[in-house]
C-alpha cells in the first residue's frame, strides 16, 4: 500500500520547511536578543556568564523613567479617546440601514492606515506650528488618538455587523430604552470587540516613533525615542534589556487579547 | 487599505432604535477628528509644496515650483541653468523597488506558510495564527534592533558562520540594501500571511478533489485553481506589504545606517536637518500619489475580478 | 470471491475494509465489502447515510485508501494510482465547478490536462454541452447559473475526458423534485447512450430503482444484497432491506409445515395464516416482509380473508394508504388504489386478504 501521504491531495511538499523557516525568521532575532540582555559582558561575541546587571541598569536610568511614562499616558490617554470616538462610529455605521455617506465615511475613518505614517507626521507638525499649538505631549495625544481610530473601529465594527439586530428588538420590545437597550444588549455583546480594539490602539501607541518623533517637541520623550536615540550613540547591551521588558509586555497585551477574543468567539 | 480586509457594510434595520440623524451625530465626532488633524494637514503639505523654502526652516508665502523642479533638477552653481539630475528619482525608483522586492520576498515565504497552517487540523490552526500574530504586536523599533543586533559585523550570525569556517573574515550585512531588504521582510511578514490565510481557510478543498479527478496534478491544481481562487487574501496581503515598505523610515534609517536612503528618510530630512520644508512636502505629495494609484489600480481589479465572478 | 472474474470487470471490488482513525476512536466505514461491476452497467450503491456507500465511491475515485483488500479497474490493481491518473471521473454531491472558470473552462478542464489538442477540446467540449443542453452558456460562471444548470454543467465535466467510469456522488440530491425526476431520466439516457460505467451513490431508493441495472444496498459497512431493482424491491434477503426500500410490513410468524419447495406455512402471532417463501422447519420462529400493495382490503366482513378495523386512511394522491387493526390490535398498512366511490371508512370493518406470494421470510 502507498504511504499515507501519497495520495494527500492538500499537501505540498516544502511548504511545512518553508513555515518553520518562516517561524524561525520571526523569532530568532527577539530570542538572541533576550538571551544577549543576561550577558554579564558588555562584549557581543563572547558569554560572560549569566547577570541581571543591564536590566539594574535600564530600570536605574532616570531618563526612561520618564519616557516609560510618557508613553503610558499617552498610550491610556489616546487609546481611550480613539476607543470612543470608535465605538461611536461603528453604532452609526452598522446599527441600521446604509448611511447616506456610508461609503466616503468608511474611507475616512480607514484614512490614516492608507496614509504612509511619514507623510502624516511631517504633516501633524506643519499642521501644529502652523495653528500655533505648543509641541509637546498635548501634540503627541492628538495625533495618537486620530490613528487609533481605525485600528478600535475594526475590531469593534466587525464585532456589531455579527450582532444579530434580534438582540436589540428583543430588548425594544421587553419596554428598554434607547439608552438601557445600549447599557444591557448591545454594550455587553460588543465587549470582546471593544477590548481587542482597545488593546490594539494601545499597543499601536505605544509601538509609534515615526509620527511620535516629529510632533514631539523639545520636552516629550517617549520611550521608543528614547530606544532611538541610544540605538544611534551606540549599541550597548542595555538596549536588549529594555527590548526584552518590552517584548514581555507585548506578549503579555497578545496573550490577553487571545485569551479574550477565544473567549468572545465562544459566546 | 483596511477596506481591503474588512466585511461589506451591514445592511440591518436600526434596531438599536438610532434615527438617521442620531446616527449622524454618532459618527461626527470620529470624523472630525481625522478630517482636522489629518485631513487638513495631508491639505497643508499641498500647498507648501507650492511655497518658498524659508531661509531657517519653514516657508516663505510666495509661489514657487522650486520644490518639484528640485525633485528632477539641479540649479547649477555657476551658470544658474538647470540641469537634469537623477538623484531624487533613483531615491524613489529603489525605495519602489525595495519594497517590490520585499513584497516579492514576503509572498514567497508567506504563500506556503499560510497555506500550511490553514491546512493544519483545526485544533492547531490558532495555535500557529497566535504564533504569526505575536510579532506584530512587538514595537517595529525593538524588532528592527534585534536584527540589526544579530546580523552586525561582530554580531551573532557572523560569529556562526565564522565560528563553523564558511567565512573567514566577517561579512558585510549590516548597513547595506540587503539589511534594510531584510528588515522590511521581517517587519511585514505577517501582514502578508494573515490575509492568505483567512483566504485560504475558507477555500473549498473539495475544489481540490474535483481538479485532481479531472487529470490535474498538484502543482497544476496550485497555479490553476487555489491561487486565481485565493487571489484577494494574496492581493491584500502583497498591499499591506508594500505599502508600508515604500514610506518605511526604521528599516533603511537603521539598517542602512542612514546612507542608503528611501522615500521616508529622505522626507524626514527635509524637516530635520535639511530644513527645506517645501522640497519635503513636495516629496510626500509625490510619495502619497503613488501609494494613491497603487490602491485605486488595485481597487479596480479588485471590483472587476468580483463582476467577473458574477455572485449575484 | 475469484480473482479471474475481477479481472474481467470494470470495476472489482475484492474484500475492501476501511478504518479510520487510530485506536479507540477508530471508526469501520467498510468491513469487507466485495463487489463486481460490470462493463457499461448502471449500477447503484444504495444505503442510508453512514453506510460506506460515499467511502467506496471515493477509493473507486483515489480520494481514500483502502486499509485493506484490492481494488481493481478493468483487472488492474489500482491502489498506486493517484486520481489524477484514474481514467475515472466523478460528479460531485455539490458539483465543486470552478467558480472562477466559465462553463466552458470547467468542462475542457480534464482535457487540457490530458494534453488534448485545441480542436478537440473544443470539438468535444461543443458536444457535451450540446449533450446537456447548456449551448449558448459557454462564457458563463458558475456563480450565474441555477442549481439544475450547474448539475449539467457538472456532468458534462465529469463526461468530457471520456472517462471509462463515471462516479456520481448523490448528484441529486440538491435539486428540487420536478427537476430531479427530469434528471433521472436524462441520466439513464446519456449513460445509454456513451456506454460509460455508471456508479451513481443515493441514499433515495425511488431513484435507486428508477435508473439502475443493479443495486448494491448497503448499511453498516457492508452489503446487504446485491441485485436488480426488482430483486431487491421483490425479493428483499434481509429485515434491513426490506424495510429500507419501500414500505413493508415485518411481521413475526411460525413455521407450520411445508407448502412446496422453498415455501412454508406460516401463521403469524395475531393469528393470520399464510404461504410465505423461504425455509426452515416447523415450529422454527420466522421474520415475514408483506408489501402494503400486496394486501387487498374489501369492505365489510366476509369471504376467506382475514377481518380487520381501519384505523386511518391517508391520502396519497394516487393511492390511499390505510392502517388496519387486526383482531387483537396489531397494525397492519395497505396500499390500496385510489378508485372512485370506494365505502371506506376510519372505524368501519373490513376484510383483508394477502396475495399468494406476497409473503417472503427475512434473513436477520
Amino acid at each position: 500500500m502507498a504511504s499515507p501521504q501519497r495520495h494527500d491531495l492538500k499537501r505540498y511538499p516544502g511548504f511545512g520547511a518553508v513555515t518553520w523557516a518562516c517561524i524561525v525568521l520571526l523569532y530568532a532575532p527577539m530570542l538572541v536578543i533576550m538571551i544577549y540582555s543576561f550577558n554579564e559582558l558588555r562584549s557581543i561575541t563572547t558569554w560572560g556568564g549569566f547577570s541581571f546587571a543591564w536590566y539594574l541598569k535600564a530600570l536605574n536610568n532616570p531618563q526612561l523613567h520618564s519616557a516609560t511614562f510618557n508613553s503610558v499616558v499617552v498610550a491610556l490617554v489616546a487609546a481611550t479617546l480613539g476607543t470612543i470616538l470608535a465605538l461611536c462610529a461603528a453604532l452609526a455605521m452598522t446599527r441600521g440601514r446604509q448611511l447616506k455617506h456610508q461609503s466616503a465615511s468608511f474611507a475616512l475613518l480607514n484614512l490614516p492606515l492608507m496614509v504612509p505614517e511619514i507623510v502624516t507626521a511631517i504633516g501633524s507638525l506643519v499642521f501644529f506650528l502652523a495653528i500655533g499649538i505648543q509641541l509637546g505631549l498635548s501634540t503627541i495625544i492628538i495625533a495618537h488618538t486620530v490613528f487609533c481610530i481605525p485600528f478600535a473601529y475594526l475590531p469593534i465594527a466587525a464585532r456589531l455587523q455579527g450582532l444579530e439586530g434580534y438582540f436589540e428588538e428583543a430588548a425594544r420590545d421587553l419596554y428598554a430604552t434607547r439608552w438601557e437597550t445600549f447599557r444591557y444588549v448591545t454594550l455587553p455583546l460588543t465587549m470582546p470587540g471593544i477590548i481587542s480594539g482597545y488593546m490594539l490602539a494601545f499597543i499601536v501607541s505605544l509601538d509609534d516613533f515615526i509620527i511620535t518623533n516629529m510632533v514631539a517637541g523639545p520636552g516629550a520623550t517617549t520611550l521608543p525615542m528614547a530606544i532611538y536615540g541610544m540605538v544611534r550613540t551606540g549599541f550597548t547591551p542595555e538596549i536588549n534589556a529594555i527590548s526584552t521588558m518590552m517584548l514581555l509586555v507585548s506578549a503579555l497585551f497578545v496573550s490577553a487579547s487571545y485569551l479574550i477574543s477565544r473567549r468572545g468567539a465562544s459566546s | 487599505m483596511a477596506a481591503l480586509i474588512a466585511t461589506g457594510n451591514s445592511q440591518q434595520e436600526s434596531a438599536a432604535g438610532l434615527t438617521a440623524r442620531q446616527r449622524g451625530l454618532l459618527l461626527l465626532p470620529a470624523l472630525l477628528a481625522i478630517a482636522i488633524f489629518l485631513v487638513l494637514p495631508l491639505g497643508f503639505i499641498l500647498v507648501y509644496s507650492f511655497l518658498t523654502k524659508g531661509t531657517y526652516g519653514g516657508v516663505v508665502w510666495e509661489f514657487s515650483l522650486a520644490a518639484y523642479e528640485q525633485f528632477l533638477f539641479e540649479r547649477d552653481l555657476f551658470t544658474d541653468e538647470l540641469v537634469f539630475h537623477a538623484s531624487y528619482l533613483q531615491i524613489y525608483g529603489r525605495s519602489v523597488l525595495q519594497a517590490l522586492v520585499a513584497t516579492i520576498a514576503c509572498l514567497a515565504i508567506g504563500f506556503p506558510t499560510a497555506y500550511y497552517i490553514a491546512t493544519r487540523p483545526a485544533a492547531q490552526r490558532n495555535m500557529w495564527v497566535f504564533l504569526i500574530t505575536v510579532p506584530y504586536w512587538v514595537n517595529l523599533l525593538i524588532r528592527t534592533v534585534s536584527m540589526l543586533f544579530i546580523i552586525r559585523d561582530e554580531g551573532p550570525l557572523n560569529s556562526i558562520l565564522l565560528g563553523i569556517g564558511l567565512i573567514s573574515e566577517p561579512i558585510r550585512l549590516a548597513y547595506t540594501d540587503f539589511a534594510i531588504g531584510l528588515g522590511l521582510v521581517y517587519s511585514y511578514l505577517p501582514f502578508m500571511v494573515l490575509p492568505i490565510y483567512a483566504a485560504i481557510e475558507r477555500f473549498d478543498f473539495r475544489l481540490v478533489e474535483a481538479g485532481h479527478d479531472l487529470y490535474a496534478d498538484r502543482w497544476t491544481i496550485l497555479r490553476q485553481i487555489i491561487v486565481p481562487l485565493t487571489r484577494p487574501g494574496i492581493v491584500a496581503g502583497s498591499l499591506l506589504v508594500f505599502i508600508p515598505s515604500l514610506g518605511s523610515f526604521i528599516a533603511p534609517d537603521l539598517l542602512g545606517g542612514g546612507k542608503n536612503l528611501m522615500i521616508g528618510n529622505t522626507i524626514a530630512l527635509q524637516f530635520q536637518s535639511s530644513r527645506n520644508w517645501p522640497f519635503g512636502s513636495a516629496a510626500a505629495v509625490i510619495l502619497l500619489t503613488l501609494v494613491l494609484i497603487v490602491l485605486v489600480l488595485f481597487a479596480r481589479r479588485a471590483q472587476q475580478a468580483a463582476a467577473e465572478q458574477g455572485r449575484q | 470471491m475469484e480473482t479471474q472474474a475481477l479481472r474481467r470487470d470494470a470495476v472489482g471490488i475484492d474484500q475492501v475494509v476501511k478504518v479510520y482513525g487510530e485506536g479507540a476512536s477508530a471508526v469501520t466505514a467498510l468491513k469487507g465489502v466485495s463487489l463486481s461491476i460490470a462493463d457499461n452497467e448502471f449500477f447503484t450503491l444504495l444505503g442510508p447515510s453512514g453506510c460506506g456507500k460515499t467511502t467506496l465511491l471515493r477509493i473507486i475515485a483515489g480520494f481514500e485508501q483502502v486499509s485493506g483488500g484490492r481494488v481493481f479497474l478493468f483487472g488492474e490493481e489500482i491502489e498506486q494510482l493517484p486520481p489524477n491518473r484514474r481514467p475515472v471521473n466523478t460528479v460531485f454531491q455539490h458539483y465543486a465547478l470552478f467558480p472562477h472558470m466559465t462553463v466552458e473552462e470547467n468542462i475542457a478542464f480534464g482535457l487540457r490536462r490530458l494534453k488534448r489538442s485545441d480542436t478537440e477540446v473544443k470539438k468535444r467540449v461543443g458536444e457535451m454541452m450540446e449533450i446537456v443542453r447548456l449551448s449558448g452558456f459557454a462564457g458563463r460562471r458558475p456563480g450565474q447559473l441555477s442549481g439544475g444548470q450547474q448539475q449539467r454543467v457538472a456532468l458534462a465535466r465529469a463526461l468530457a475526458p471520456q472517462p471509462k467510469i463515471l462516479l456520481l456522488d448523490e448528484p441529486l440530491s440538491a435539486l428540487d423534485l420536478k427537476l430531479r425526476q427530469q434528471m433521472r431520466l436524462e441520466l439513464k439516457q446519456i449513460q445509454e447512450n456513451t456506454g460509460i460505467t455508471f456508479i451513481f451513490v443515493t441514499h433515495d431508493q425511488e431513484e435507486a430503482l428508477a435508473m439502475s441495472d443493479r443495486i448494491a444496498v448497503m448499511s453498516q459497512g457492508e452489503v446487504q444484497q446485491l441485485g436488480t431493482a426488482e430483486d431487491v424491491y421483490e425479493r428483499p434477503s434481509n429485515r434491513f432491506v426490506a424495510d429500507f426500500i419501500g414500505d413493508t410490513n415485518l411481521i413475526e410468524a411460525t413455521v407450520l409445515g411445508e407448502d412446496g419447495p422453498d415455501r412454508r406455512r406460516c401463521r403469524t402471532a395475531q393469528g393470520l395464516e399464510l404461504t410465505a417463501s423461504g425455509s426452515g422447519d416447523p415450529g422454527q420462529m420466522v421474520h415475514l416482509s408483506i408489501r402494503p400493495e400486496r394486501i387487498s382490503l374489501v369492505a365489510g366482513i366476509g369471504g376467506s380473508g382475514t377481518p380487520c378495523t381501519i384505523d386511518r386512511i391517508i391520502y396519497l394522491g394516487t393511492n390511499r394508504q390505510v392502517l388496519v387493526r387486526l383482531a387483537d390490535g396489531a397494525p397492519l398498512t395497505l396500499l390500496v388504489p385510489n378508485t372512485s366511490g370506494s365505502t371506506l371508512e376510519p372505524g368501519s370493518a373490513a376484510t383483508i386478504s394477502v396475495a399468494p406470494g406476497a409473503a417472503r421470510q427475512l434473513r436477520d
